[in-house]
């Protein structure tokens, strides 16, 4: 963080540089065709890992003697299982993977928070590259795209285990009863809405929040020698309390997901 | 926020992606742990199960003990008894035989006896005659002596 843009001496101003970090390096049009290639690279980059670890392990694991890996493995499987078992009805073969897919993959995702503000970007400086942001969880895209993925997965199971009448009737009649119908259809429908976009956005604010803080405390040491000290203690600070952060809002993320489908899953009560 | 290809391609990528993990980590791993659970379960029984037939084998082993000590002392009891039987049958033997031989002993010294008395009567009677025919000699009809000597003698 020593490295920061601001310590140079004719660098941009903490404002140029706030917006200079959280501008993705994004190709086309500005309306449908934008890639962030800094979000797609990371994120893809950590799915490889994932891939990885999973196919690897999935191949090397024993039953007698687990070691390593496999037990960090078999914690994370055994855990997520049992959220699915305490929160989830019935069962669901896709419930699970998507759990733990969401899990690690968030988790990952935020995790990239942990690595110094300006470590990766000034890498890229140096290889041309002038935009990047690190975190893909940072992104709208990204959480969207989970939230949204989720979203689809909620009509899906709505449909399939209410029927199409019952998904109706649950806008219609929920929550009070038939004599207030339209009330029921706009109380139900933001609560439907709510859960994709709260989903998203809760990840996304926290992770930009505290990426944001990150470079707040990065400034510090820009702006003068002094800052150094407070900006050492408030990273550290910042850092440990991040891992908390990072984990809990994977962990939410995931206990949502299964919250909301189970949801999807529960037989619609007559009123 | 507008919908954009960044946001497909995220999407595109977390259904890759969970799928992938469902194939290959999910699947193996829940079924391995199922199997190790049902493992670990079937060994635990399988160990309770031989405790208790340890046990039952213990107790089988007691009663076996305990019967062949009952037979033993059965057998030890039988061969007592016998004895003394065997015992007391020799006991009884040998004081019927001993008797038999008591009196076939007494007989025969009674014949004995008797046989000596005849020989003695009848060599007294020699003997008397001789002498009474050397002390009366010739006059003295040694037949018609003789039946009177020989009564005399009976008499003995």
């Amino acid at each position: 963080m020593s490295s920061s843009v601001a310590n140079e001496a004719n660098g941009p101003t903490a404002v140029e540089y706030i917006q200079h970090h959280l501008h993705n390096n994004s190709i086309g049009d500005g309306g449908f065709w934008v890639l962030n290639l800094d979000t797609l690279f990371y994120s893809w980059l950590l799915a490889g890992i994932l891939m990885y670890i999973a196919y690897t392990m999935g191949k090397r694991m024993t039953a007698d003697t687990p070691s390593g890996g496999q037990n960090v493995l078999e914690a994370i499987v055994e855990f997520v299982q049992q959220q699915i078992k305490d929160i989830f009805p019935g069962s669901n073969p896709l419930i699970g993977p998507l759990a733990l897919t969401i899990f690690m993959w968030v988790f990952l995702m935020n995790a990239m928070d942990m690595l110094p503000v300006d470590l990766l970007p000034s890498i890229g400086q140096l290889l041309g590259i002038h935009y990047m942001k690190v975190v893909p969880t940072t992104d709208l895209s990204t959480t969207f795209a989970l939230a949204l993925s989720v979203f689809a997965l909620i009509i899906y199971y709505n449909i399939k285990i209410k029927g199409p009448m019952g998904y109706l009737k649950m806008f219609l009649f929920h929550p009070f009863g038939k004599y207030l119908i339209p009330v029921n259809i706009v109380m139900t429908t933001i609560e439907e809405v709510a859960k994709p976009i709260s989903l998203g956005l809760r990840l996304f604010g926290n992770m930009f929040a505290g990426e944001l803080i990150f470079m707040l405390i990065a400034l510090l040491g820009g702006a003068s020698l002094f800052g150094l000290v407070p900006q050492i203690a408030l990273g550290t600070v910042w850092a440990i309390f991040h891992i908390l952060v990072i984990s809990l809002q994977a962990f939410i993320f995931m206990l949502l997901t299964i919250v909301y489908l189970g949801m999807a899953h529960q037989e619609i009560d007559e009123h | 926020m507008s919908i954009t290809a960044t946001l497909i391609g995220q999407m595109i990528t977390f259904a890759i992606l969970v799928w992938f993990i469902g194939k290959y980590l999910w699947g193996p791993m829940t079924q391995m742990m199922d199997d190790r659970k049902k493992r670990i379960a079937d060994g635990l029984a399988a160990a309770e199960r031989g405790v208790h037939e340890q046990e039952l084998a213990e107790q089988r082993a007691a009663e076996h003990i305990k019967e062949a000590k009952e037979q033993a002392a059965g057998i030890l009891a039988q061969a007592q008894k016998r004895g003394a039987e065997i015992i007391d049958e020799a006991k009884i033997d040998a004081k019927t035989e001993g008797e038999r031989l008591i009196t076939a002993a007494n007989a025969e010294i009674e014949q004995e006896v008797n046989r000596a008395k005849e020989s003695l009567r009848a060599q007294v009677v020699d003997i008397t005659i001789a002498a009474a025919s050397k002390i009366v000699k010739k006059e003295i009809d040694a037949k018609a002596h003789g039946d009177l000597l020989k009564d005399v003698v009976g008499q003995l």
